[in-house]
């Protein structure tokens, strides 16, 4: 076997091996530079994988040769290659940022330890987008999972530890749950392979515990994925976590439990036994609509930015779901295309806020008053951020909403096109407010210009120029996602 | 519906719906890591018991035996004994920190604490 036969595996191997390394280490700056190779490394095999999923289809590796499916199996097509290039890509962008933040975030002593957490679950995520075997999902899931909450815990106020305490109930729910539906399935299967299983399940139809287990891992993924009315750990996880966790799990954790259940539905279960079986187009139109007008409305509320954008999240993720429930290559492709554009506007905003938090000592809408002036660069970048997460043309946000829409229109139902533009007019009031407090308000100190630091500052430009870029020059993310989707729709049994 | 035969099953769903309720409707942090605990435990049972086939043998091929159990769920649950426990154990330390920065562990305290200084210093 040569070197590029074993990338599947170097992917995961490399960061989960960067962890203990760095608590060998015991020192910030070699286990930041260790960890930032790792995350860099990770990135490159990630985008190696994605040109060979591209040329082959799918790419499958047997873990110590064990071949599937009674092996453990990694397996990468194009949607699993898209997504760890987002996530290995996320933390190559946000790790630079890191040393600036937390030095002003954690004490010193901590800094190594928090390098380790950072690098498990990179490896979680990346470990749940590979895998092709159900129990290794959960594995990696409670991996990546378990990391997260002790990276929530390390917040500078003592709420991060009821958040992260809230996070890890819920979250363990959610684990179970999925655990409990991959029981089922294997009871009934007999076998742990995902491809496997859902060629196994073709054979033996709608039995009552397939169904029981088809409930249990969307309640299970959708606690993940903060789903409206599952979304009550979300919004104090990312207020209270450090500004770089913030950035970092916003733009990646969701999305990969998304990716989780994308898998389950299209590749397991198959799309006629989840949407024709049980009345599951009707509940995810519901819950997604409901995410995008509440959560909307109650991000309008909010006083600290954090917060009011973890709100925005929840809303933003009813747009992914709301793709899911259409059923057709155009809404799926309008979820996958909207994972990596909020993402990018998602990760530019919490990072920017983090720069905020270090320079003016907090996000609430009073402290970032006349931030235009002071901080120009910092405040036009979380504005271009919002423009997105609302849908202006000429930003990324826009691609989604049209390919929402234009899945409406496709099914016919008007009604929900106007919704969707509807829902989008309320993000505008929620950005506004930020617009507001930053541009036509008098500075609340010194009108000094002091911006974020450099090294803040760069990667969340990286990221903003990545919403307009990918907002003007729709091909390369509309034909990945649409092959993607199209591959999904088409192995779907 | 052989009741015997599904006493497995009884018992499994029993912990399950239990430990649900006792994450849900206690306050203190400490009971709701035990209802979490017990929630967990469940799912062991929900692998373990049917891989077990009554005068089944471990599945080492021989001609003596006809009947083997099935061992895999055993190997998958020992993994996530090991998940619960880590889980458990982070659960209870992020409690221990809780309990040293409020000087409680009730939720409805935390809750009150958060409360009032939100009144103090409105930001």
């Amino acid at each position: 076997m040569t070197f590029a036969q074993h990338l599947p595996a170097l992917q995961v191997v490399v960061p989960l091996v960067t962890a203990p390394l760095t608590v060998l280490l015991r020192d910030r700056r070699a286990a930041y530079g260790l960890l930032l190779l790792a995350a860099w490394a990770s990135f490159a095999i990630a985008i190696a994988l994605w040109q060979q999923a591209s040329a082959a289809g799918v790419v499958s590796y047997a873990i110590g040769s064990w071949a599937p499916p009674w092996g453990i199996e990694y397996r990468v097509d194009r949607l699993s290659a898209m997504v760890l290039v987002l996530v290995s890509g996320m933390a190559a962008v946000v790790l630079p940022a890191t040393r600036a933040s937390i030095e002003a975030e954690l004490p010193r002593e901590q800094h190594y330890l928090f390098y380790t957490m950072f690098a498990l679950c990179l490896a979680g995520l990346l470990g749940i987008t590979i895998t092709g075997d159900a129990f290794n999902i959960f594995v990696f899931l409670e991996i990546s999972s378990l990391s997260t909450y002790v990276l929530i815990a390390m917040g500078r106020e003592r709420r991060a530890l009821v958040a992260a305490y809230q996070y890890l109930i819920m979250g363990t729910i959610g684990a179970t749950f999925i655990v409990i539906g991959i029981g089922l399935l294997y009871l009934q299967t007999g076998t742990l392979n995902l491809v496997d299983m859902g060629h196994r399940l073709r054979d033996i139809g709608g039995h009552r515990p397939v169904l029981a287990a088809l409930a249990f891992l969307t309640v299970g993924l959708s606690l993940k994925l903060a789903l409206f009315p599952l979304h009550q750990w979300l919004p104090n996880a990312y207020a209270y976590a450090p500004s770089v966790v913030a950035a970092f799990l916003a733009a990646t954790a969701t999305k990969v439990a998304v990716y989780a259940l994308l898998r389950f539905y299209f590749s397991v279960f198959g799309e006629s036994a989840v949407f024709n079986r049980l009345p599951m187009q009707e509940v995810m139109l519901m819950l997604a609509l409901g995410g995008m007008f509440i959560a909307s409305a109650v991000a309008c509320f909010q006083d600290n930015l954090k917060r009011l954008f973890a709100y925005s999240s929840v809303s933003q993720i009813g747009y992914i779901v709301l793709g899911i429930s259409f059923d057709s290559v155009t809404g799926l492709t309008a979820s996958i295309i909207h994972l990596f554009n909020h993402a990018f506007a998602k990760g530019a905003i919490f990072l920017l806020l983090g720069g905020v938090a270090a320079t003016l000592g907090g996000v609430t809408l009073d402290r970032v008053r006349g931030m235009g002036r002071r901080m120009p660069l910092t405040a036009f970048g979380i504005t271009v951020g919002g423009l997105s997460l609302i849908g202006i043309p000429g930003t990324a946000g826009f691609v989604t909403k049209w390919y929402l829409v234009l899945a409406a229109l496709q099914k016919g139902q008007w009604w929900l096109a106007f919704l969707i533009v509807l829902s989008s007019l309320i993000a505008v009031v929620y950005v506004w407010r930020f617009v507001e407090a930053a541009y036509f308000r008098a500075p609340a100190g010194g009108g000094e210009v002091r911006e974020a630091p450099w090294s803040m500052l760069v990667p969340a430009w990286v990221l903003i120029g990545a919403v307009l870029y990918f907002g003007l020059d729709t091909s390369f993310t509309v034909g990945q996602g649409s092959q993607a989707a199209a591959a999904l729709l088409r192995a779907s049994p | 519906m052989n009741v015997a035969g599904h006493f497995s099953y009884a018992v499994t769903i029993f912990l399950m719906v239990a430990g649900l309720f006792i994450v849900i409707a206690r306050g203190n942090l400490i009971k709701k890591l035990v209802g979490l605990g017990i929630f967990q435990t469940s799912v062991y049972m929900l692998y373990i018991a049917p891989g077990k086939l009554i005068g089944g043998t471990a599945p080492i091929v021989s001609e003596a035996f006809r009947v083997y159990s099935n061992p895999l769920p055993h190997v998958l649950i020992l993994t996530a004994i090991v998940v619960g426990v880590a889980t458990l154990a982070l659960g209870l330390a992020l409690v221990v920190r809780i309990r040293e920065t409020y000087g409680g562990i009730e939720e409805d305290e935390i809750l009150a604490a958060d409360r009032q200084e939100d009144e103090a210093s409105p930001s």
